[in-house]
């Protein structure tokens, strides 16, 4: 059997194909985790270290630092979710659909960390842990989108059966994604407004936007590893029999 | 230390956030690449049978 040719890191396209994308984000994927872990260390230093104490809120506003990260990649990584199941589903480009479906759990997890986190800081603040309001219930949704695509896509047992019913499920979800992102401005909740805006000047200390931002750029970086890692293993899983998997497996036996 | 992990009454809602947070972000990347480890062995399996 003939081994995989790489083909040029520049040529973006190459990676639909799953030998392609495998072995790049296999390459990638120590600088992923060496940049979320060097990040989040900075980011909670200045987040716990160097931001000072709010004058409102107390010390309970140290939330922010993971809240506000991890509820921003639930919206971005829904939207991802969508766009590569679609692409998958349209197009018919296999990497694509195995994106989606790797993409779903990593979406799932920061959508839990963004609801706990939020309850969390709700209780000192609010003093409550829970409200119907339109943000929190529309994050909830969101939570429960992402558990009915992951559901959707297992249970059906052929796999581009699966990807077309999912992409269907994501497309019609990504609704939700707007809803949550203005639920602020169309509703009267008790959720704060926007932490951060394009057309205004930030409502924090210098120190502590640059501690979210930072602990933001490590969730970016942890999202990118843990998915390109799940990806991996969907496309083994899919193309077991294929040559590429098989030239993959062999210098582990050689090592072993 | 102390003021730390007190802060200043609110360590007992802050972490547990952080706390919840790292347990997930430690577990999950984990079962991805075991996932992968298992993929990548039935794959193993499926080339020595073919051999």
């Amino acid at each position: 059997m003939n081994t995989v040719a790489l083909r040029p890191p520049w040529r973006l396209f190459s990676l639909s194909a799953p030998a392609h994308f495998y072995r790049a984000t296999e390459a990638v994927s120590p600088l992923l985790w060496a940049t979320c872990l060097v990040l989040a260390a900075v980011g909670l230093w200045m987040g716990f270290v160097v931001a000072p104490t709010d004058a409102t809120q107390g010390e309970a506003y140290r939330i922010i630092f993971i809240h506000v990260p991890a509820a921003w990649l639930s919206m971005v990584l829904y939207l991802a979710m969508a766009f590569w199941a679609v692409l998958g589903w349209a197009w018919k480009v296999r990497m694509a659909s195995m994106l989606a479906r790797a993409i779903a759990p990593t979406g799932a997890l920061f959508t839990v960390v963004a609801l706990w986190t939020g309850a969390l800081w709700g209780k000192p603040t609010w003093g409550t842990y829970w409200v119907w309001d339109a943000r929190l219930t529309s994050e909830l949704i969101l939570l429960f989108l992402y558990l009915g695509y992951l559901a959707l896509v297992e249970s059906i047992d052929e796999p581009r059966r699966g990807d077309q019913a999912g992409a269907l499920l994501a497309l019609v979800g990504a609704i939700n994604v707007p809803v949550i992102y203005f639920s602020v401005k169309w509703w009267n909740t008790l959720h704060q407004g926007a932490t951060v805006s394009m057309n205004a000047a930030p409502k924090m200390a210098g120190t502590m936007l640059t501690a979210m931002l930072l602990m933001t750029l490590a969730c970016w970086a942890y999202a990118f590893a843990v998915v390109f890692a799940r990806a991996r293993a969907i496309a083994v899983e899919r193309e077991a029999e294929h040559q590429w998997v098989a030239a993959l497996t062999r210098p582990m036996e050689k090592s072993a | 230390m102390s003021t730390l992990i007190e802060l200043g009454g609110y360590g007992r809602y802050v972490w547990p956030a952080y706390g919840l947070t790292l347990a997930l972000m430690l577990a999950e990347p984990w079962l991805a690449r075991r996932r992968l480890a298992r993929a990548l062995a039935r794959a193993r399996t499926l080339e020595a049978l073919d051999r």
